[in-house]
C-alpha cells in the first residue's frame, strides 16, 4: 500500500529586539548566567509586565511578509503550566486572538537541500500558515547528573511562534520550507534565525495514512530540533517508523517524541493521558493591542523579498535564473553583488566571479561574505580591465589572487607587477604571422573548410605571447590572414 | 446553574500540583461549587447589547519602547535561591 505523510510545523523565532518582550532586561546571547533578570522575568510577586513596542512591530512585519491577515485587535493570555523554566508558572503567549492568521511561504528550488534538488515533487509549492503570535521565551535549563540549573536571561525574551498547516508532505519540504522562512525572516531584519544559537527552534506534528484515506493520520509530535538538517533526518525516520507501525497492524496513538540526533532516531517522551492542559485565559495584566498603528509603522518596512529579488536580478543584470537564486539565497551576498554590479558593463560577469572564484576562494579561507577581503567595488574594478580587454581572463585570475590574499586594488597590483594585455595590432599581428607560417598543416586545413584548426592556431599565438595576447584580438586577426 | 460536572477539584487539583486528601477534595468541591454559583448570578444580567471583551476597561496598546537597562546582579538574582551553583538556580531534577 502506498502511504502519504502529512507534517505541520511549529516554528519558534527569537526576534532581534534589544529587550524582552515585557521587561526592559537585555537580549544577549552567550552572556553570564542570570545577570539579565528583574523582578518581571523572575516571576517576583507583583512585578508587572509591560509589553515591547518594537517586539509587536516585528510580528506585523513578518505577517506582512508572509501575506497574513493581520488582526485589528489581539490579546495576551496566560499559559498554565508547572515547570522551573517558567518561575511565574504560566506563559504569556496569545491564545484565541494572534496578532496575525493565514498567509504562505512559498518553497524556492534552491531552498532545498541539494541533493533534493533535481527532483522536486510540486515546483513553487506554497506552504500556507495557520497562525502567527507572539509569546515569552522560557528560561535555559541545564540538565545535570542530580539536579537541573536554570538560567534566566533568555526568560521572558520575545518569541514568534508560526504555525503551518499539516500541508508539508516530506523531509525536503520541511528542509526547504524552514530555508525559505529564515530567508524572509533575515530579509525582515526581524530575526538573525540561527538555529545553532536557538534562535530558530520547530517542532514538527507528523502523520502518516493510506493514500487512498480521507483526513489525516494520527497526528505524532516531535519537539525541540535545533537545526534544518536535523528536522529533514528526524522527519524521514519518523514517516519510516509510522509507515513500518501501520503495514504491521499496529494502532497508533497521539503521543510527544523527541529526537536523539546521534542515534538517529525519535524516542516517547509522553503519551495521550499525560497530554498538557494549559487552562488559557487572558492576562488581566495585561490590555489589548489595536494593530492599526503597528502597520502603519511597518508597512514602510517590508523589504523587497527574496522572490522579488530574485526576478528583479535576472531582469536587469541578466544574470541566470539559477544565478538570481544563489545570490538572493544570501541577503549579505546579494548586497555584495548589487554593490559590485552598480558600475559594471557586464554584470553577469560579475556574478560569474562572485559565485566561482570569490565563493572558492572564501571557502578555502574559511571566510564568509561577511568578512571577504576584496570590498564589492573592488571586484568590479577588476571585471571590469577584463571586460575592457586591458588584461586577460588567465591575468585577471592571477590578479584577483593577489588582491584576496593581499587587499590590494587590481589597477595596482596590475602596474606593480607590469601585467598587461597585448592589444597592439602590430604586434599580434606579427605573432600570428609567425604561426601561420610555423603550421603550414593547420593553416591549410583551415582554407579548405575546417574550421577546428583555428582553435590550435589561437592557443599558438597566446603560447607565444605568453598569454598575454588579447585572445580575441588574436582570433580575429588569425581569421582575417587565412582568409585572404 | 452551575453543574457539579463543571469543577472536577481533583482533576484541577492533580494540574495545580496540589496533593489533596479525600476530604479536602469534597471539602473543596462543595465551597469551589458554592463560589460558582454565586458567580452564576452574572448571567441573569441582559448583555445582549454588550460587546464581549477581555478587559473591563477600555484601555489599549499600553508600551514601552525597546531600550534595554540592567536590573539585578546574578547575586542579586541568586540571593534568595534555595540551591545555586555557578550562577544557576539549582532545582530538583527535571526531564521533559
Ligand atoms: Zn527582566
Amino acid at each position: 500500500m502506498k502511504y502519504v505523510a502529512a507534517v505541520g510545523l511549529e516554528v519558534h523565532v527569537q526576534l532581534k529586539t534589544r529587550s524582552k518582550m515585557f521587561c526592559a532586561c537585555p537580549v544577549e546571547f552567550g552572556a553570564e548566567p542570570n545577570t539579565h533578570t528583574c523582578p518581571v522575568c523572575l516571576g517576583l510577586p507583583g512585578a508587572l509586565p509591560v509589553m515591547n513596542h518594537e517586539a509587536l512591530r516585528m510580528t506585523v512585519l513578518t505577517g506582512l511578509m508572509l501575506g497574513c491577515d493581520i488582526a485589528p485587535i489581539c490579546k495576551f493570555d496566560r499559559k498554565n503550566y508547572f515547570y522551573p523554566d517558567m518561575p511565574k508558572n504560566y506563559q504569556i503567549s496569545q491564545y484565541d486572538m494572534p496578532l496575525c492568521t493565514n498567509g504562505s511561504v512559498s518553497l524556492h528550488d534552491l531552498a532545498y537541500p541539494k541533493d533534493a534538488q533535481k527532483n522536486i515533487v510540486t515546483p513553487d509549492k506554497e506552504v500556507h500558515l495557520v497562525r502567527i503570535h507572539l509569546e515569552e521565551d522560557v528560561a535555559k535549563s541545564f540538565h545535570f547528573e542530580n539536579s537541573t540549573g536554570i538560567d534566566f536571561n533568555r526568560a521572558g525574551t520575545p518569541l514568534m511562534e508560526i504555525v503551518t498547516q499539516p500541508e508539508i508532505n516530506s523531509p525536503e519540504e520541511a528542509f526547504a520550507f524552514l530555508t525559505s522562512l529564515k530567508q524572509i525572516l533575515i530579509y525582515g531584519g526581524v530575526s538573525d534565525a540561527e538555529m545553532e544559537k536557538g534562535q530558530l527552534r520547530c517542532d514538527c506534528n507528523i502523520s502518516v495514512r493510506p493514500e487512498k484515506q480521507a483526513g489525516l493520520g494520527v497526528k505524532i509530535e516531535i519537539k525541540n530540533m535545533n537545526s534544518i538538517s536535523g528536522v529533514r533526518r528526524a522527519l524521514a525516520y519518523e514517516i519510516q517508523r509510522q509507515i513500518s507501525a501501520l503495514e504491521t497492524g499496529e494502532k497508533l496513538e497521539q503521543e510527544t517524541r523527541g529526537w536523539d540526533d546521534a542515534a538517529g532516531e525519535t524516542f516517547l517522551m509522553r503519551t495521550k493521558e499525560f497530554a498538557h492542559d494549559y487552562r488559557y485565559f487572558p492576562d488581566p495584566d495585561l490590555v489589548p493591542v489595536t494593530t492599526e498603528v503597528l502597520l502603519a509603522d511597518v508597512r514602510s518596512r517590508v523589504p523587497e523579498l527574496p522572490k522579488a529579488k530574485r526576478a528583479r536580478f535576472v531582469q536587469q543584470y541578466q544574470v541566470s535564473a539559477y544565478d538570481a537564486g544563489v545570490l538572493a539565497n544570501d541577503l549579505v551576498l546579494a548586497r555584495y553583488f548589487e554593490a559590485a554590479a552598480k558600475g559594471a558593463k557586464k554584470p553577469k560577469n560579475v556574478a560569474n566571479w562572485i559565485l566561482n572564484d570569490l565563493q572558492n576562494a572564501l571557502s578555502g579561507a574559511g571566510k564568509t561574505i561577511s568578512d571577504c577581503p576584496i570590498p564589492p567595488e573592488a571586484l568590479d574594478e577588476l571585471v571590469n580591465l577584463i571586460d575592457s580587454g586591458k588584461i586577460s581572463g588567465k591575468q585577471g585570475k592571477e590578479v584577483f589572487a593577489e588582491m584576496f590574499a593581499t587587499g590590494k586594488r587590481a589597477a595596482a597590483i596590475v602596474k606593480e607587477k607590469g601585467i598587461k594585455q597585448l592589444s597592439d595590432l602590430s604586434a599580434i599581428e606579427a605573432l600570428c604571422d609567425e604561426v601561420i607560417s610555423a603550421n603550414p598543416k593547420a593553416a591549410a586545413d583551415f582554407k579548405a573548410g575546417n574550421v577546428a584548426p583555428l582553435n590550435f592556431l589561437k592557443g599558438q599565438v597566446m603560447k607565444l605571447s605568453k598569454g598575454k595576447a588579447n585572445p580575441q584580438l588574436a582570433g580575429e586577426i588569425l581569421e582575417r590572414k587565412l582568409k585572404s | 446553574m452551575a453543574r457539579d460536572s463543571d469543577l472536577d477539584v481533583a482533576y484541577v487539583a492533580r494540574l495545580a500540583r496540589l496533593n489533596l486528601t479525600k476530604a479536602e477534595t469534597e471539602l473543596f468541591q462543595k465551597q469551589l461549587g458554592d463560589v460558582l454559583k454565586y458567580v452564576e448570578k452574572l448571567r441573569e444580567l441582559n448583555v445582549s447589547g454588550v460587546e464581549a471583551a477581555a478587559h473591563g476597561v477600555p484601555i489599549f496598546n499600553v508600551f514601552r519602547e525597546d531600550a534595554p537597562r540592567d536590573w539585578f546582579t546574578a547575586e542579586e538574582a541568586l540571593s534568595n535561591a534555595p540551591r545555586q551553583t555557578d550562577g544557576l538556580f539549582i532545582v530538583p531534577k527535571v526531564v521533559e
